[in-house]
């Protein structure tokens, strides 16, 4: 019996292409008369076409074509598209030319005459909010159901902004649950505190180029996109295409962080200039370009009230957020929060209202624990100053209020699939040495104060509900196929394991197919959420049940006995108690072939989805299929959990930070593949060192644009800002909803690194939460010397 | 004109061009001008727009003398993804701010996207493809890379990959100290750089032992 592959380092088979060169991301491609398109981008934050002019463009040598926003579906307010006469923010593509090369594009880009009208603009939501002030949108400042509508708070409202405190008015959106006044009236110590946590940009290292052509009707797109399946879904939704006139090729993608989860809007410009202009269009995305359109993290400025007991014990929480929406949609971030807030600390009785506004700033969307990784990172250090005032320790008070198996969050009190957060603290005051460091606290020695810093982060770890697919052909081999993308988290190989082991089958006799959707594959989640762990080490283990059966069925069916009499293992189904009667998968593959009906494919189940369906019966005949959809139990809310520490240096002359040590402990289950979740632990931390220390976005407040639009400007982390050596550890315990024990890993690690590095600073500064993302060395500068920050307290994109 | 004047002249014409480009997209701020691509068949099929002269060049690009039609103001990184066909090394900023598109100049790593490629004329380029020896045998670094399952989504892969060839050349008994202070010009957007110092670190082991 082969050696299972769930708990073992093995290198995803995509690695060698990887540094070799040979993996082809978007802008790789080429097709034969291929031109380039350059866009247009709006100058202004808000603003009106009243007349464009393309003639002079359009005459020019080499200019083929100019596609605007008449030619692109314009989806109903408030949903973004790809090209808009009324431009929401600086940067929004208006139209695009498409031209023999990019010279010529962007020279015909300066010969375009276009008339823009004004509009009032707001880049700050508290703005948005005043009872003059002005609205990003024309229908108004927020969504509230599905509506587009406004929310003007009165000057009462906002007398608390006087003196630097959160205002509160009316919420869009409220919950409650438990007797909150009485759980602070009770306590023994209340907070209240404000907190500005900023946004900041995506930044995937490949920008969202895109190459797009058509044949024969059908449309060929090469994107950088999270997903597979549901990108191609998006694509054909919003051009109004059938899926099956879709193809999209997207084997790897440089980085998405939930801005491409499926990344499919701007697709469409090079998709319609193709087929306007009857030539294949590249889109490159600049950096610049890529920060405009890249996404964003929505930011927020609120309000937390948290009552405790003595010992520390969470008894009451109130969250008021206003959320930075940017111009489009609805971000749920602000939502997530306070789920997450009430899970990490178990908070007996709660208030939630927040409203998310909307602002003449890039769009937002998911990024890496939405909603998660903002809270965490800045209820952490609030939490470290009750442990102060009690006088109790750090861990002590995180080890009362975290979940376990009993676990309830949000309104409706939901419970939990399993919760080990207890077993991770331990784990990791061991690993870290909490002791010894917590001990060095606040020590000086020259300039530099060492602080010490816990993060203890949330966020749901997987969905269900999916399709697995794949075959055993007449070479003997397993293919996987996937239809969840490849961004690097390796769980397009990962996931795979689960049919692997089901069926003994030894690692390098499989194949996982994936990234191209005329490849034949099946539904799936999306590449986003971290669901793909969870939902398709189920969807993957469903199926190769369903090939198992039927190779135990042919086998029985062949060499006697019944099917329950057969094992499989090492690319053979053989007989429990006679190894040797038996047969290999690639004569059992044949011989599903010969039989046909639902052992090749010719009939599959009937809850399958369509596009499963689809993919099955152009696979069916080419061997022994396994197909099922994933209708395993899943009682409860699947959430993982990562507790990270962190010690930092600060220099008090320069207000710098030096990360010296990280240490991250993570209870997601069952470990797939050890190296891939040490990077998950390692990568999103490092992520939310960013987050927490310099990534922002920052606008000139009287023209609306921005001065942080590259790279150099928000800086992520370089290899030099992160410490030389980390930490991992993983409490591994199985949970019990899932067959393979697995949750998803993606995005607790961010809140943990970003909690971990606020903890730390508030402690070096002698407890003092800034209370306040990123934290930069001017503002630390200014805390250690009692001088006032350099900006509002309630300010933000500074 | 000898090569410097030429390089010279060429500087001087690319810095102008680019500088009124940078005054358009400020002052206009309507265009979304960038280090632009001219594509081959600018050269071929359309020579005479804008007035640019193309002009053969020989490049020493992996071991292979390479014949290309270069402009004035083209970027390596241009030439080799757009001309050669060598779409490995990747670009992330085009603007020497995440290492990407780092490859070998006389063995010395540089931002291929901040140099023109006719000033890498008679030098020996050597990109992410040039490092497989001819039977298909990764470099030691690729191979080191390979064992320690580094990077994620690996777009910064190609670039990092080539400033640690530079590095074990250099400096072949690195520290982890020293090899962060070397690999520091490159970007991962992941955070994957445990695994990356690590990779780095068993690379120049690995290149001990075949020196
Ligand atoms: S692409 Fe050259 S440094 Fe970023
Ligand atoms: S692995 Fe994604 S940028 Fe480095």
């Amino acid at each position: 019996m082969a050696e299972k592959t769930i708990g073992r380092d093995i290198a995803p088979p995509d690695l060698v292409a990887k540094v070799t060169g040979r993996a082809k991301y978007a802008e790789d491609f080429r097709a034969e008369g291929m031109v380039f398109a350059k866009l247009l981008a709006s100058p202004m934050p808000h603003a009106r076409v009243r007349s464009i002019d393309t003639s002079e463009a359009l005459a020019m040598d080499g200019v083929f074509g100019v596609l605007t926003a008449d030619e692109v579906p314009q989806p109903g307010a408030p949903n973004e598209p790809a090209l808009t006469n009324e431009p929401l923010y600086e940067g929004e593509a208006i139209l695009a030319v498409a031209a023999i090369d990019e010279t010529t594009a962007a020279d015909a880009i300066e010969k375009i005459r276009m008339d823009l009208e004004p509009l009032p603009f707001v880049l700050d939501p508290l703005d948005s909010l005043r009872p003059d002030g002005p609205n990003a949108r024309l229908d108004g400042n927020t969504r509230i159901g599905r509506e587009v509508q406004t929310i003007k708070w009165s000057e009462e409202d906002f007398a608390a902004a006087a003196d630097g405190h959160m205002p509160v008015g009316q919420p869009g959106d409220e919950w409650s649950y438990g007797d909150v006044d009485a759980a602070f009236d009770a306590a023994d110590l209340v907070l209240d505190e404000t907190i500005v946590h900023q946004s900041l940009t995506h930044h995937p290292l490949e920008s969202r180029s895109c190459m797009a052509y058509w044949q024969n009707g059908k449309l060929f797109i090469h994107g950088s996109t999270q997903s597979t399946a549901r990108t191609r879904a998006a694509i054909a939704r919003g051009l109004g295409l059938e899926l099956h006139d879709v193809v999209l090729i997207a084997e790897y993608c440089g980085g998405g962080f939930g801005s491409k989860i499926s990344g499919s809007t701007i697709m469409q410009v090079p998709a319609l200039l193709s087929r306007k202009i009857g030539r294949p269009v590249m889109l490159r995305i600049t950096r610049a370009e890529e920060t405009y359109l890249g996404r964003a993290r929505p930011g927020f400025q609120a309000k937390a009230k948290i009552g405790y007991r003595a010992d520390g014990r969470v008894v009451a929480m109130e969250l008021f957020i206003v959320q930075d929406n940017g111009p489009y949609g609805r971000s749920g971030d602000f939502r997530t929060a306070a789920d997450m807030a009430s899970l990490t600390y178990q908070v007996p009785a709660m208030r939630f209202g927040g409203v998310s506004v909307y602002t003449n700033t890039p769009p937002k969307s998911a990024q890496r624990a939405p909603g998660g990784g903002q809270i965490t990172s800045m209820l952490e250090p609030i939490m470290d100053k009750a442990a102060r005032e009690l006088g109790i320790d750090r861990v002590a008070l995180r080890h009362i209020n975290v979940p376990d198996n009993d676990g309830v969050f949000g309104p409706r009190r939901r419970g939990l699939t399993s919760a080990y957060v207890r077993e991770a603290l331990d784990r990791g005051v061991e690993l870290f040495g909490w002791e010894e460091r917590a001990a060095r606290s606040g020590q000086r020695h020259g300039s530099m104060v060492t602080g010490i810093g816990i993060g203890v982060s949330s966020f749901v770890g997987g969905s269900s509900g999916f399709d697995g697919l794949l075959m055993i052909r007449e070479d003997g081999k397993l293919y996987v196929h996937q239809g969840i993308g490849n961004l690097g988290t390796h769980s397009i190989a990962d996931t795979a394991r689960a049919a692997a082991d089901v069926l003994g089958m030894p690692w390098d006799r499989v194949e996982i197919v994936w990234g191209d959707t005329s490849r034949h594959l099946p539904w799936s989640a999306v590449q986003a959420g971290s669901q793909t762990t969870h939902a398709h080490t189920r969807a993957n283990h469903a199926a190769a049940m369903d090939a198992k059966r039927k190779l135990q069925e042919i086998a029985a069916g062949d060499l006697g006995g019944s099917p329950g009499d057969y094992e499989t293992g090492d690319g053979r189904v053989y007989r429990r108690n006679d190894r040797d009667t038996g047969m290999t998968f690639a004569r059992a593959a044949r011989r599903a072939t010969q039989l046909g009906g639902k052992y090749s494919g010719e009939e599959l189940p009937e809850d399958i989805n369509a596009m499963t369906v689809t993919s099955a019966q152009a696979l069916a005949g080419e061997g022994l299929m396994g197909v099922a959809k994933d209708t395993y139990p899943h009682e409860g809310s699947t959430f993982s959990f990562v507790v990270g520490f962190a010690e930092v240096e600060v220099d008090f002359e320069t207000g710098h930070v030096v990360v010296k040590d990280y240490t991250a402990v993570t209870d997601c289950g069952t470990v797939l593949h050890p190296r891939s979740l040490a990077a998950q632990l390692y990568g999103g931390g490092v992520q939310g060192m960013g987050m927490a220390r310099s990534q922002r976005w920052v606008f000139d407040p009287q023209w609306g644009v921005s001065f942080a639009k590259r790279l150099y400007t928000a800086r992520p982390p370089g290899i030099l800002d992160v410490p030389l050596e980390m930490k991992w550890a993983a409490v591994g315990i199985p949970d019990p909803q899932t067959p393979v024990g697995a949750k998803g890993i993606g995005e607790p690690p961010l809140g943990a690194g970003a909690a971990a590095i606020t903890s730390a600073i508030a402690d070096a500064l002698g407890g003092r939460c800034l209370c306040r993302t990123p934290l930069t060395a001017d503002m630390i500068l200014a805390a250690v010397e009692g001088r006032e920050q350099p900006y509002g307290p309630l300010e933000t994109h500074v | 004109m000898n090569e410097i004047e030429l390089l010279e002249a060429v500087q001087r014409t690319v810095s102008r061009r680019m500088f009124i480009k940078g005054v358009i997209a400020a002052g206009a701020a309507t265009s979304s001008v960038g280090y632009l691509f001219r594509g081959p068949a600018a050269v071929f099929a359309l020579p005479s727009i804008q007035g640019s002269v193309g002009r053969l060049v020989t490049l020493n690009v992996n071991g292979q003398q390479r014949r290309v039609d270069v402009l004035p103001q083209e970027t390596l990184a241009m030439t080799l993804r757009y001309k050669l066909g060598l779409t490995g090394t990747k670009l992330g900023c085009d603007r020497a701010e995440c290492g990407a598109c780092t490859v070998l100049v006389d063995g010395t790593n540089h931002y291929s996207c901040s140099m023109l490629t006719r000033s890498a004329v008679g030098r020996e380029i050597t990109t992410i493809e040039g490092l497989e020896s001819e039977d298909g045998t990764l470099h030691p670094v690729q191979q080191a890379v390979v064992d320690e399952g580094g990077f994620q989504c690996a777009f910064c892969a190609p670039g990092f990959i080539m400033s640690m060839v530079a590095l074990v050349e250099a400096n072949p008994n690195p520290t982890r100290e020293e090899t962060a202070q070397a690999l520091s010009g490159n970007l991962c957007r992941c955070g994957d750089y445990d695994k990356i110092l690590t990779s780095a670190m068993r690379a120049a082991e690995y290149a001990r032992r075949e020196a």
